[in-house]
Formats: structure tokens, C-alpha cells, sequence
């Protein structure tokens, strides 16, 4: 069984054993605005938590994409890159890395989703 | 922070409000930054720009004092027309840059930038002559109107004929100053206006359907395409005209020679400058900001002062202070981006052609 945590820096990560999918959640997308490129990070590379892995270039900035855990990224969304519109909350397509986890703790520190609803709209 | 009189209407249009110059400015409205931007190339968009400094100078010695303070010319320009030039410093370097119009031999109006202009003031106050006077115009604000249906905009919206106006020229207009020109390489205008008449007017140009509200950073990316410098970043106090490859203010003829600064100007005019600002665009894949260090193989050449994306040309351009015997138009450079290195290319600027009035054919009687 999977479920799906957020952070507050607008990830979102299904996490399916000791694996975590990592992806931006619609309200960071909106903030993000405009994006053109998509900066994905080598397979194998070990990733701390709060660690930037991935940069969403928009048109006017750069944005960093922080790791929500400790661990080692397994996979990489290369499919993204030519399709950024999917770059969102869906786990299918929008997933960004795939980290294999040190400490499944890490994750379950993390806001389920009335909890990330609630701090976002806590934004606005 | 300081607001324009435009900032409520601002912050009622959803806009991402956010510092620069000192203003509470819209970087962008809920449409965003590319959808402005080809609305604007497209049709007409609006820009607050009221940030910046309006400034009339004045008096019998006027055209010498701006001779002195700018390497342009200034006593054969006519009056009711525009000129893009920049205020020197002693090093050579600029310490602005700005649009002067010519009203009549004895008086100028000037646009500075909006970060710049307190320090612009104080510079040409302190070479002020007996016989010249500026006024800060703190009560005037300032709308961009730019795209291919600026002028059918004016007409319509504002009943503002501008058939007979050129590019780079100035018309009143009760008590409006209607300048000709812009910063994104399209047809349009900058209108002056008093700070009072701002919120009625923006919204009646909001109003027409070919007009959206444009923020900074579609400025910001208008401007880049087309190689125009943002001072701060692309030029600045340690930038020479000439290494900033803008020596074409300086007319044909060069027939100011006693500005300040001149003698760096002259001295790069005729032994060349070290390094110079090209455009670069990005073949690779990414985008490339200020700040990028640029290499030829394992040479660093240059950085880049300017980067975004270009909506136009859907790729990463940028522009760069190259050294100049790295400089060939074409070659092949790569960017370093997060240690990273993405290929580019040294080229021409603007990247796409400007689109701004074509000079009007008076008929011959």
C-alpha cells in the first residue's frame, strides 16, 4: 500500500515500500508559472534531505527542487523533459525522481493531504 | 516601499507584486510571463512604468550640459525628437542610461531608469551650469503602450491621433507627453501623464480588447530579444559605451569629443576594447542566467550580464561581455550552468528584427 505526503516547500512523494516518488505539487507549479526546462540529476546520486536534486527553469528564473528525504535516487523521469505540462501532481506521469529511502521515518514526519491543504491555503 | 499611482490597480488584477527600484511593481499577472509577452508582440500590452525618472532640464546652456554629461549630440537634433543615449561617468563608464527628447533648443524632458535616478540627479546637479535648471517631474506617471496595435489603441481608446508620428519623435497632447518609442522592439508609445489621470487611463486601455497589463518580466524578456542593455546588469558605472557596442549613440559623424569619459571612448575607439557585450544563444539544452561564466574549450571568455528564455525563438538567449579576440560571430562556446557546460553560440543582436514605426514619407507637395 502507497500513500502520498507533501511538504512544505510544495513536494509531494508517494512512498511504496522504501521507495519514494518525488514530484511538485499544483500549487508549486502555478508559483512556478511559465517552464521551459527541466534539470534532472544523475541516477546513483546520493541526496540528503533538503538537498536540491532537480532546477525548473521558467522563463524569468531558476527553481530549485528539494529532496523531502535521505537516500539514493534509483530513477529519473527523462520523459519530463520533453513534456513539462505534466510536471504536477500525478503520480503517473509527474513523478520527478524515484529515491530509494534510508529511513522511511523521514516520510512519515510528513503532511498527509488535509494537512498540506490546510497550509497552503494558510498561504493565500 | 513606494507604489505608483497604478499599485492598486496592480494588486485588484492579481498581479505578483514585488520590489524593484524601490517600487511595489507587477512582475506578472495571472496570465504570466509568456503569454504577455506574445500578447505584446501580438497585439498591444500596458506597463506600468512609472518607477522611473522623468526630468526636464532647461535653460540657455541645456544643450551644452547634456553635450557634456552624454557622448551624443545634441545641438542638431530637432525638436520633438528622442534620442537613446547615456550619461558618463569620469572613468568612461555609465552611470545611467536614458531617453532625452528634445522639446526646443533650450529644453530637454529625460527618462531615467527608476533604481538610478536619485543617483542621476545628484551626478547632473553637481555639473550644472548657471544657465541650466532641472525639475523632477515626482508628479507624472508613466504608461508603456507597445504592439503592433499601440497606434489603432491610442485612436481608439483615448481618441489620440498618432498617424503622423515617427519613431523616436514626441507630440503633447493636452496633458499628456507622447513619446514614439519603447523597450520592446515594437510599435508603441510612452506616455507621461499626471499621476492623478493614471488610474483612468490605464483602465480605459485595459478596456479595448487588444490591451492586456504586461509585468517587468515580460519586460524583462521583451527587452533581452532584442539586445536592448539593462543598466545594472548588462551595462554599468564600469561598462564603456564602446564595450557595451552602443558606440552608435555617439551619431556618424562622433562630433562630440569633449563629453565625459571621453578619453576611455576614444582611446577603445581607436585601439579597441578588451571585451564586448554580444548576444548568445543557447543550442543546448537549459537556460543560462547572469553570472554564467562563458568558455571557449577550456578558456573562460566571458560572462553573461543578461539570460532567459525567449519566447519568440522558444530558446535560452542571453547576453555576454566577451573578450574581444574570442569573438567571432557563430562559433560555438559552451555556458557553465551549475558546473554544467550547455553549448552555445556567439550572435548578432537583436535576435529577432525590431517592428517599430518605419519612418513616414512626407508627400512631396
Amino acid at each position: 500500500m502507497s500513500t502520498v505526503k507533501y511538504t512544505k516547500d510544495h513536494e509531494w512523494l508517494k512512498v511504496d515500500g522504501d521507495t519514494a516518488w518525488v514530484g511538485i505539487t499544483t500549487y508549486a507549479r502555478h508559483a512556478l508559472g511559465d517552464l521551459v526546462f527541466l534539470e534532472l540529476p544523475e541516477v546513483g546520486r546520493k541526496v540528503t534531505k533538503g538537498d536540491d536534486f532537480a532546477v525548473v527553469e521558467s522563463v524569468k528564473a531558476a527553481s530549485e527542487i528539494y529532496s523531502p528525504v535521505t537516500g539514493e535516487i534509483v530513477e529519473i523521469n527523462e520523459a519530463l523533459q520533453d513534456n513539462l505540462d505534466d510536471l504536477k501532481e500525478d503520480i503517473d506521469t509527474g513523478w520527478i525522481v524515484k529515491v530509494k529511502m534510508d529511513n522511511d521515518a523521514e516520510a512519515a514526519e510528513l503532511m498527509d493531504k488535509p494537512a498540506y491543504d490546510e497550509f497552503v491555503e494558510g498561504l493565500d | 516601499m513606494k507604489k505608483t499611482p497604478l499599485h492598486d490597480a496592480h494588486v485588484n488584477a492579481k498581479a505578483k507584486m514585488a520590489e524593484f527600484a524601490g517600487y511595489d511593481m507587477p512582475i506578472q499577472y495571472p496570465d504570466g510571463v509568456m503569454t504577455e509577452h506574445n500578447w505584446t508582440r501580438d497585439k498591444a500590452g500596458i506597463f506600468d512604468v512609472s518607477h522611473m525618472g522623468q526630468i526636464t532640464i532647461e535653460g540657455a546652456d541645456a544643450t551644452a550640459f547634456l553635450e557634456k554629461l552624454t557622448p551624443s549630440v545634441f545641438s542638431t537634433l530637432k525638436p520633438n525628437k528622442a534620442k537613446y543615449t547615456v550619461l558618463m561617468n569620469d572613468d568612461g563608464g555609465m552611470v545611467d542610461d536614458l531617453i532625452v527628447t528634445k522639446l526646443n533648443d533650450s529644453k530637454y524632458f529625460a527618462v531615467v531608469n527608476g533604481a538610478c535616478k536619485d543617483k542621476d540627479i545628484k551626478w547632473m546637479q553637481s555639473h550644472m551650469t548657471a544657465d541650466v535648471m532641472m525639475v523632477h517631474l515626482e508628479t507624472r506617471a508613466l504608461i508603456a503602450l507597445q504592439g503592433p496595435e499601440a497606434e489603432s489603441v491610442l485612436r481608439e481608446s483615448l481618441s489620440i491621433d498618432t498617424a503622423d508620428l515617427n519613431y523616436m519623435s514626441y507630440m503633447e497632447h493636452q496633458d499628456f507627453y507622447i513619446s514614439r518609442l519603447g523597450y520592446t522592439g515594437e510599435d508603441g508609445f510612452e506616455i507621461s501623464l499626471p499621476n492623478e489621470r493614471a488610474e483612468a487611463v490605464w483602465h480605459k486601455l485595459l478596456a479595448h480588447k487588444s490591451v492586456k497589463a504586461i509585468g517587468l518580466a515580460a519586460r524583462d524578456s521583451l527587452r533581452l530579444e532584442m539586445g536592448y542593455p539593462l543598466y545594472g546588469h548588462d551595462i554599468d558605472d564600469t561598462t564603456s559605451p564602446i564595450e557595451a557596442d552602443i558606440a552608435w549613440i555617439m551619431g556618424r559623424k562622433r562630433a562630440n569629443k569633449d563629453f565625459i569619459g571621453a578619453k576611455r571612448v576614444f582611446d577603445e575607439l581607436e585601439n579597441g576594447a578588451m571585451r564586448k557585450r554580444v548576444g548568445i544563444k543557447i543550442t543546448g539544452k537549459g537556460v543560462a542566467r547572469e553570472g554564467a561564466e562563458v568558455f571557449d574549450g577550456d578558456t573562460k571568455i566571458g560572462v553573461l550580464t543578461s539570460g532567459g528564455f525567449s519566447p519568440s525563438l522558444q530558446s535560452a538567449i542571453g547576453q555576454a561581455y566577451i573578450d574581444t579576440n574570442a569573438i567571432e560571430t557563430g562559433k560555438t562556446i559552451n555556458v557553465r550552468v551549475r558546473n554544467r557546460d550547455i553549448e552555445a553560440e556567439i550572435t548578432n543582436m537583436p535576435f529577432r528584427p525590431a517592428k517599430t514605426k518605419k519612418t513616414i514619407q512626407k508627400k512631396a507637395a
